[in-house]
């Protein structure tokens, strides 16, 4: 079970996250996208970018850094192993550049129950440098109770 | 701009379908580049113990590979603003013959005021939906 008292709790943001080129190429092999403005640097500039921006699934990896504090927290009392992602959902202000200092701040949104499972969302706000929301991530995990 | 008028589009237009192979290696290295290393998406037996009929691909992957048909239409990742899925069923990966998604996109909302659409995504695996309510707002 997850603790209800965490709803509402805003998590400290975190160290920030300097978004590689290569990092950008790598994600972007790894989920298939042979589209240009993920991989060459010419062609993001062509399309007005400043470098190679990320997937559009890539914010999953500065979201999961703020997740690992709330796994980390006793009080939130979530057992990952029980863990089952139910939903996903990324709204980008802009999209993420390679050259980005990035840093998540995460709040629980909501924790439900059904009866033996929890279901919990998250919101995580990933900043700029600047201090410019870039993405709102969304989640939702669905941790199993005890059948 | 890009290449698209949203004048001619319509509601229920395809914007196009490819079917993705995921493999055992697409998983070690979705792993690898996401920072997400649950045993479940490479280890039969740890599957096994905790009830998984396999191996199974990260969602997020499944999530990541789904957005690829829209953008190779738009023809810009940049101009993806908001996605978002609901993780429906599960993609058990064969050790041999991996997975195969057969992923396809249809217009669901046209916004000519703001120039967005909106693309409705069906991901299917074994004649089975494992996304739902897969919708991506588009920039045009």
């Amino acid at each position: 079970m997850v603790n209800p008292a965490v709803e509402g709790k805003t998590y400290p943001a975190t160290d920030p996250y300097l978004v590689g080129r290569e990092k950008i190429r790598e994600f972007a092999h790894a989920v298939k996208s042979t589209n240009p403005n993920n991989l060459d640097v010419f062609a993001a500039q062509a399309a007005g970018y400043d470098d190679v921006i990320a997937a559009p699934t890539f914010a999953v990896v500065i979201q999961e850094r703020s997740l690992a504090t709330v796994l980390a927290d006793k009080e939130a009392d979530i057992d990952f192993s029980r863990v089952v992602h139910g939903d996903q959902r990324f709204i980008h202000a802009r999209p993420i550049v390679a050259g980005d200092e990035l840093t998540s701040e995460l709040t629980v949104s909501s924790v439900k129950t059904l009866g033996a499972h929890s279901m919990v969302t998250f919101e995580t706000k990933i900043f700029d440098i600047k201090k410019d929301l870039v993405c709102t991530a969304i989640s939702t995990l669905v941790v199993r109770g005890d059948e | 701009m890009t290449h698209i008028n949203i004048a001619g589009l319509e509601i229920g237009q395809s914007i196009g379908s490819q079917e993705i192979l995921l493999t055992r290696d697409s998983l070690v290295r979705y792993a690898g580049a996401s920072g997400d290393f649950n045993s479940i998406h490479y280890r039969d037996d740890i599957a096994a113990a905790v009830g998984l009929p396999g191996v199974l691909a990260h969602g997020m992957l499944t999530m990541g590979a789904a957005i690829q048909v829209v953008v190779d239409w738009v023809g810009d990742p940049g101009r993806i603003v908001d996605y978002g899925v609901r993780f429906t069923k599960p993609v058990v990966v064969d050790p041999v013959d991996g997975a195969v998604l057969t992923i396809s996109g249809k217009i669901g909302e046209i916004d000519a005021e703001n120039n967005i659409v909106r693309v409705d995504i069906s991901a299917i695996y074994n004649e089975t939906a494992v996304l739902g309510k897969a919708q991506a707002r588009v920039r045009i």
